[in-house]
């Protein structure tokens, strides 16, 4: 995995709530046996007509916003199906942070298996950010990690929270099979155990 | 010994490695794994030499694309890339040796209904799956959440999961659940109430007198959408119901292991005085067959209500009501049961099990499917449908008009041919109603299986009740 730096990008704004996995990228992209590839099909039916035309009010499809790194989003967003396509999508696309009051629990997950930071604000804090992303091309937002810092077009700093290990393995761009398997001597305790304590299992 | 919830008596079971900032290795007990989310995975391990390290605790059934029509045992009847992903998972299956139900195998269907039936899911349990709907394995007090492609890989290779523990959240349903009243509505109205996000951060019990009054059947439904809640997990503590249904299954346990594994199953319970981090009760006479009318399911109605206007709502979410009646096709005030209904799905996790179908067969019996709709049973696994078979509930399906096909997730999300045409409307009793979840611009009402069949009766949306008779009525 790529280490997660800081980086200064276009933010779009997408207010909607509820954002769902289904929305993000819908079920007839899911039958690659690939990871890569599914950026032009990301949020396919919001994006595109039945033609495959791109419909020109869709936010990512306006000049101002077509290279976005940032979204900044409305409340739940990756609610719905565990599908890591997601995150995969909105990655091959480019985006490299997501903003919201909240996340759907597997998604946020899955975003941080791809090198991708999903940050949570308060709802005010977001608003700002969703102000200032709908200000257009020049709603370029700095995302400095290890500071844990995202900064305005106008230079506001918001403080964000962020789990020490994930940022940990975020920066460093850690692969987490490769952690765990330096534990492999605690997971062989453990089984040992369980198979005398549970032997059914 | 301090107090301890269901959920943090399996937790503390299984915490293999724990960091100072509470970062815990959690053993995996049960490795489910379908098509649509494997494949990736299983390249991985590939590609870096790695092996699948507990392949009898890993069992793997291909049924998000596989066809439901009765001749699907022919290859053309799948898309190209339908039947390059369930080859994958053929040969990923044969290649690291794990368990395998096959579709051509009676036992196949949608994993999350063969893992219990199997007897693979198991009380105490901790079981994963690289889908949101596990979480339907709580109804065995199993710890069940879904994963994703990463995760997958991860249990594959290590059969642990990197874990923070979730918050504990009762939710309490008591007191008697009135006729035409369902597991369904009771796992909607919860939703209704918390919102989809209401159970973010935590892992859910559900307990009270009508949760411990529904079957296992009934209670997989209820755990199943607690993932519509937000939540990681939901829980149900196990009893003599549990017990009796786990009895006797292929992967049970038998004799001596299974008087040791009562032993600890008995254990599993929240104490008394556990600490709970929000509570939220319900009361089940008061609950009501209900519907949902929008895109999301916390858009929850009881059938008697009316279409609802977006002002009703707060912050984003009048936009997002805006959008979803437009979406919908309906109109503020309308009465629910006025909306007319163009094909009926009766199936998937929720409720693809032989009570469900019961349940439905129980309203449809001897009536017909109205005119002009069309409506289809897919069974949960090829066991439920050869039991429906045995117990003629096939033929009340049959005789009214309904397509019986074979095991599958079908129109739940419509990977396969199974869809919906634009603006198709349908009572489903799936789990998602989501913009596009049943086929492009599908419009989808989740409902109960009996409401389902009520539906497919009528043709629109119809409050169960009035088409039961007096004597059920009161039953
Ligand atoms: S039936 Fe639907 S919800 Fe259940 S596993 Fe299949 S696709 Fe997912």
């Amino acid at each position: 995995m790529d280490k997660f730096e800081t980086f200064t990008g276009v933010a779009a704004p997408m207010p909607l709530v509820n954002i769902d996995t289904d929305m993000i990228i819908p079920k007839e992209f899911l039958k690659t046996i690939k990871r890569t590839g599914l950026g032009v099909h990301a949020f396919d039916e919001m994006r595109y007509d039945r033609q495959g035309n791109e419909i020109p009010d869709f936010v990512l499809n306006q000049p101002a916003y077509r290279n976005a790194s940032v979204l900044v989003a409305g409340d739940n967003f990756g609610c719905g199906s565990s599908r890591e396509h997601a995150p995969w999508a909105l990655a091959d696309f480019g985006i490299k942070v997501v903003v919201s009051t909240s996340f759907a629990d597997i998604f946020f997950n899955n975003c941080f298996k791809n090198g991708m930071l999903p940050i949570v604000l308060p709802q005010e804090q977001v608003d700002i950010l969703m102000k200032d992303a709908e200000k257009g091309e020049n709603a370029r937002q700095t995302v400095d990690l290890e500071a844990q810092t995202i900064t305005t077009s106008d230079g506001e700093v918001i403080p964000f929270e962020v789990d020490a290990f994930r940022k940990h393995c975020l920066l460093n761009g850690l692969d987490d099979i490769g952690l765990t398997m330096e534990k492999v001597s605690s997971i062989e305790a453990f089984e040992k155990q369980s198979a005398a304590a549970r032997p059914w299992v | 010994m301090s107090p301890k919830t269901l959920y943090d008596k399996i937790w503390d079971a299984h915490v293999a490695d724990v960091a100072d900032d509470g970062t815990s290795l959690l053993y995996i007990d049960r490795h489910l794994v379908h098509e649509v989310t494997s494949p990736q995975a299983f390249e991985g391990l590939r590609l870096t030499g790695r092996t699948v390290r507990a392949p009898d605790k890993t069992i793997a059934v291909p049924d998000h694309n596989v066809p439901t029509t009765l001749d699907r045992a022919n290859p053309a009847t799948m898309t190209e890339e339908s039947r390059i992903q369930v080859e994958a998972l053929d040969k990923n299956a044969k290649d690291f040796g794990i368990h395998y139900y096959p579709v051509n195998d009676v036992r196949q269907g949608i994993v999350h209904i063969v893992g219990p039936e199997q007897g693979w899911t198991l009380p105490g349990m901790t079981v994963v799956c690289g889908d949101s709907h596990t979480a339907t394995h709580g109804a065995f007090g199993a710890l069940a959440h879904g994963i994703g492609t990463s995760e997958v890989e991860h249990v594959l290779a290590t059969q642990t999961l990197i874990q923070k523990k979730s918050k504990n959240m009762k939710v309490e349903i008591t007191g008697k659940l009135k006729p035409g009243v369902t597991a369904k509505d009771i796992t909607l109205a919860v939703i209704g109430e918390t919102g989809t996000a209401g159970g973010t951060g935590y892992v859910i019990e559900y307990c009270g007198e009508a949760i411990r009054d529904l079957s296992m059947e009934g209670r997989m439904t209820v755990c199943n959408m607690a993932i519509e809640g937000g939540a990681r997990a939901g829980l149900i503590a196990p009893d003599e119901k549990t017990f009796d249904y786990v009895r006797g299954r292929p992967h049970a346990p038998k004799g001596a292991q299974w008087e040791q594994a009562m032993e600890w199953w008995k254990t599993l319970y929240s104490d008394d005085d556990a600490h709970w981090d929000k509570v939220v009760t319900l009361k089940g006479e008061e609950i009501a067959p209900v519907v949902t009318w929008g895109t999301s399911p916390e858009d929850v109605l009881p059938i008697s209500a009316v279409v609802p206007a977006p002002e009703s709502f707060k912050g984003g979410k009048v936009e997002a009501a805006r959008r979803a009646l437009d979406y919908m096709g309906l109109t503020p005030g309308q009465k629910l049961t006025d909306i007319q209904i163009d094909t009926v799905f009766i199936g998937s996790c929720t409720n693809g099990r032989i009570e469900d179908l019961r349940a439905a067969a129980a309203i449809l019996k001897g009536k017909k499917v109205k005119d002009g709709m069309r409506a289809m049973v897919v069974p949960g696994s090829g066991l439920v449908r050869a039991q429906a078979e045995e117990e003629g509930i096939a033929d009340i399906f049959k005789e009214a008009g309904f397509e019986w096909r074979m095991a599958g997730c079908s129109m739940c999300l419509a990977m396969n041919p199974d869809q919906l045409s634009e603006g198709e409307r349908c009572a489903s009793t799936s789990n998602r109603n989501f913009e596009g979840r049943q086929g492009y611009k599908g419009r989808t009402h989740l409902v109960s299986p009996a409401m389902a069949a009520a539906a497919a009766i009528t043709g629109h949306l119809t409050d169960v009740r009035e088409l039961m008779t007096d004597a059920e009525a009161v039953a």
